[in-house]
């Protein structure tokens, strides 16, 4: 087990140099002059030699790589070309909400997806499985923001239950954090509620036609029992699968609902830099959204071999 | 006599035929049920069944695919498929209570500690994510209050009941580290923990080898004999029948065709379904001999060997060997069978003959042409030349392709002007006995019996010099079973293709083949004339597979006993 993670996170190495190489010539291949881009229309030539020679533009491109990559690896990301702040300190100021919204869709989604999952998949063609489904069907068809502006009319301006928007940090109290995550949260997580009951029903009929379920039932136990122990443990491989992208997704994604709900998170950062066109921070952002893929995916293959005593490398 | 699995006959057989349905201690009755389909347009599954089963009785229910005998045990478990099945009429009694009236909560209590049941699948009917022991647990808890050492200690007597070794290990083993024959054991303890009065076995041995199979027959046996547990046992194999039954029900349709004690139904069954049944059910005894028609061989392999995972560059390991040094020799129009239990490699043999897999040593001669190591793309033209059939015909014709474009796809790829093969098709249709009108149709609208002969046509489609049948007709129900048999038969006399026939059924050996090849663990060890491997042989292992063959005592087609003189030599087993 343990040689199989060291296998595994050694196996990313080369996936997290390929994003680098791409990142790295993102900014050189784009046509027309780095330097150029970087110094603006107003530049002298004076101002662009200078930047030309501070990005180390006249040295072979593999000189460059291997300087650029020694600095990533030293913690030195650049400085944002708009606000001259270090982009790895812009970055963790706008981690944090993402981070929270996320963690707090994905408590919502699975505490309610899973059973509504199972349950429809119990009742397969009833009229519970059916209102699940077709709770699905609109959590995917209705727009994020259309759900977002539903939820603040009612919640928010009719009801005044909840402030409209905003942020507040975890660690200023957990009340106000709440009240303000908690509309995002939900609005977020009715496509996820969506996807995931469904691959939870999906996984769940394919596993309760198998043979071991009718031993389950035949053992006189409780159907409680035979849908939670027996039955989801066995469908949980496809759901953990799409959790796990799902909470990646999530991250590099949640740019509407932090404009919904005036969130400064990474989705936000993320949009006005590509905007301003400010390199450096895209370049960070997309190592960073990149390196949290390969985390997850990691995770959920070893959540694998958890879940299944039948998978081991 | 050697070990058998028949026990002594119990008195409750003498004399009371039918009529112990008058029995007010019979720890199961089946009082005229009815069971239907439910929706708009409901269908009978099963017609008026009635049945008891006695303390201490094996009671076995006897019929083919579609008989209800499977739907009437899962009646008695309470386990019918939700929405799909209901029970119209009638009662089911186990221990004097109406299951069909029972409550679902009531239901549960009753089963595993009243009735329990076996599955056919070892394999599957285990819940593969959880340890031995979760899984004997759960059953403990669920009904019974002990303690936690309790339960452990009651864990581990059963397991040992049914003679599991190193116990220890077993509880902590998930279903894949166990072999089939293992898994059985602990569906069986599973079943038996709490010693219920009714053990449901539906075809617990049908997924097994010969010799596995007798072992779990026995431990039934013997199980049965300590608990007293009554035993209903479904079945479609008339050799499990006459080795274990107290009494039989023989299905079809839905309903009761006959029933009564052993003796009578073997040697004088009153209805023509049940002699049909019986008279199907192939002879151990082998064939005539043929005279040879040709002296041409058309495959032949010398030293062929198979390692699995061999040793490479970055891994240093032992491969497993599949096959190793197989020769084999197959004339124009004979037929070649090879037999052994899974694993023994008789399926890796076919596909390297076939070039589905690399062998790793050897030669592969077909028609004097070795085709053991040629590239994909020279091996082009020789791949129409032998073609196979497959085990399940419900899984190996394409369900979206009409059967005459599954037919014509080979011939096509080799060239043939689409007119011609389906022009061929429709002939090779009539060969194998279905109707011209057969090719638009899709592979769903047949039966299985119908679907091999399907196979078959595609198979013959490419004019092979062999044919490759892989375990072909061992899915299938006797009867038809002995349809096909006898087709392939035809079909080699007018065509002269020859077969290399793989099979663990030495029955269904002795009626096709001319030479027989016996494998154990890669090797063949012992291979000649079919009348000698069977009749007269030499090898330990070859006597210990004929004596594991139920009902190798019973001449059914004839219903007697097998002749003292024909029976095959009865030896004791060494282990």
């Amino acid at each position: 087990m343990l040689a199989y993670i060291a296998r595994r996170i050694l196996a990313s190495v080369p996936v997290l140099l390929v994003v680098a190489l791409f990142v790295f010539l993102l900014l050189r291949l784009t046509p027309g002059d780095p330097a150029a881009i970087i110094a603006g229309d107003m530049a002298t030539p004076d101002q662009l030699e200078r930047i030309r020679d501070s990005l180390g533009l006249n040295e072979p491109l593999l000189t460059q790589f291997v300087t650029w990559s020694g600095q990533l690896l030293s913690g030195d990301f650049g400085s944002s070309l708009i606000s001259r702040t270090p982009v790895l300190t812009l970055i963790g100021q706008r981690l944090e909400p993402t981070l929270s919204l996320a963690i707090v869709t994905m408590i919502i989604t699975l505490v309610l997806s899973i059973p509504m999952g199972v349950i429809a998949a119990w009742r397969h063609g009833s009229l519970t499985d059916n209102a699940v489904m077709a709770i699905s069907v609109l959590g995917f068809s209705i727009p994020v923001f259309v759900t977002g502006y539903i939820f603040i009319q009612i919640f928010a301006i009719d009801l005044r239950l909840l402030p409209v928007q905003g942020f507040r940090s975890v660690f200023d109290g957990v009340g106000p954090f709440l009240a303000r995550i908690v509309l995002p949260a939900f609005t977020l997580a009715t496509i996820y509620i969506a996807l995931i009951a469904r691959m939870t029903r999906a996984a769940m009929l394919e596993v309760l036609d198998e043979d071991y379920i009718r031993t389950a039932r035949a053992k006189g136990l409780t159907e409680r029992i035979v849908l939670f122990r027996h039955a989801l443990r066995n469908a949980a491989v496809p759901i953990l699968t799409v959790v796990g992208t799902g909470f990646a997704l999530m991250i590099s994604g949640v740019v509407v609902t932090e404009s919904v709900f005036n969130i400064p998170g990474l989705g936000r950062l993320t949009v006005d830099a590509i905007l301003a066109r400010d390199y450096p921070v895209i370049q960070a952002l997309i190592l960073l959204t990149s390196g949290i893929y390969v985390v997850i995916n990691l995770l959920i293959d070893i959540s694998y071999a958890f879940m299944d005593p039948r998978i081991r490398y | 006599m050697g070990e058998t699995i028949a026990k002594d006959r119990r008195p409750i057989e003498a004399g009371t035929g039918t009529g112990t349905g008058m029995q007010t201690d019979a720890i199961l009755v089946v009082e005229n049920l009815v069971i239907e389909t439910n929706g708009r347009d409901p269908h009978r599954i099963i017609d008026d069944v009635s049945l008891t089963v006695g303390p201490g009785e094996t009671v076995c229910l006897v019929g083919e695919s579609g008989s209800g005998k499977s739907v009437t045990s899962l009646a008695t478990m309470g386990l019918l498929p939700k929405g799909a099945l209901s029970a119209r009429s009638g009662r089911i009694l186990v221990e004097g209570e109406d299951v069909l009236a029972a409550s679902p909560s009531r239901l549960r209590q009753m089963r595993a500690t009243r009735m329990s049941m076996i599955f056919q699948e070892p394999m599957t009917a285990l819940n593969p994510v959880m340890t031995v022991e979760e899984q004997l647990q759960e059953v403990l808890t669920a009904h019974a209050s002990m303690s936690a050492a309790d339960r452990r200690t009651r864990i581990r007597e059963i397991l040992s009941l049914v003679h599991l070794p190193d116990v220890e290990r077993m509880c902590r083993s998930y279903p894949h580290q166990l072999s089939g024959g293992q898994r059985q054991r602990v569906m069986i303890a599973m079943a038996l923990v709490l010693e219920p009065k009714l053990l449901i076995a539906d075809e617990p041995t049908t997924a097994l080898d010969v010799t596995t199979q007798k072992q779990i027959l026995k431990l039934i046996a013997e199980i049965q004999e300590r608990l007293g547990t009554s035993v209903l046992f479904i079945t479609h194999d008339m050799g499990v029948v006459a080795d274990i039954a107290d009494r039989v029900y023989v299905m079809r349709h839905g309903k009761l065709v006959e029933s009564g004690p052993i003796q009578s139904i073997l040697t004088k069954p009153e209805r023509d379904y049940t002699r049909d049944l019986l008279s199907a059910v192939p002879a151990l005894s082998p064939r005539a001999a043929r005279p040879a028609s040709s002296r041409e061989i058309v495959l032949e392999t010398s030293q062929l060997g198979m390692v699995y995972g061999q040793a490479s560059l970055f891994k240093k390991r032992e491969g497993t060997v599949a096959a190793k040094d197989v020769d084999l020799k197959l004339t124009r129009g004979r037929t070649l069978g090879i037999v052994g239990e899974s694993g023994s490699g008789k399926s890796t043999v076919a596909r390297c003959v076939m070039r589905l897999i690399d062998p790793t040593t050897g030669s592969i001669r077909l028609r004097n042409h070795e085709i053991a190591n040629l590239s994909r793309r020279a091996l082009r033209p020789w791949r129409k030349r032998i073609q196979m059939i497959f085990q399940d015909p419900n899984r190996s014709l394409n369900p979206r392709l009409t059967v005459g474009d599954s037919i014509i796809e080979g011939p096509v790829n080799y060239g043939a002007s689409k007119q011609d093969a389906r022009a061929r098709a429709r002939e090779l249709l009539e060969l194998v006995g279905l109707p011209a009108d057969a090719i638009d149709r899709h592979p769903h609208q047949f039966s299985g019996g119908q679907r091999q002969r399907i196979a078959i046509a595609r198979a013959l489609a490419m004019e092979p010099d062999v044919l490759v049948a892989d375990e072909a007709v061992s899915a299938l129900d006797v009867s038809v079973q002995a349809q096909v048999l006898d087709l392939l038969d035809d079909i080699q006399t007018r065509l002269g293709v020859a077969l290399l026939f793989i099979t663990h059924d030495l029955r269904v050996a002795a009626q096709i083949c001319d030479d027989v090849a016996v494998m154990q663990r890669g090797r063949v060890v012992e291979y000649g004339p079919t009348a000698e491997v069977l009749g007269n042989p030499r090898e330990a292992y070859t006597r210990e597979l004929i004596d594991a063959a139920p009902g190798r005592h019973w001449d059914f087609p004839n219903f007697r006993p097998m002749p003292a003189a024909v029976a095959p030599v009865d030896v004791t087993p060494g282990g």
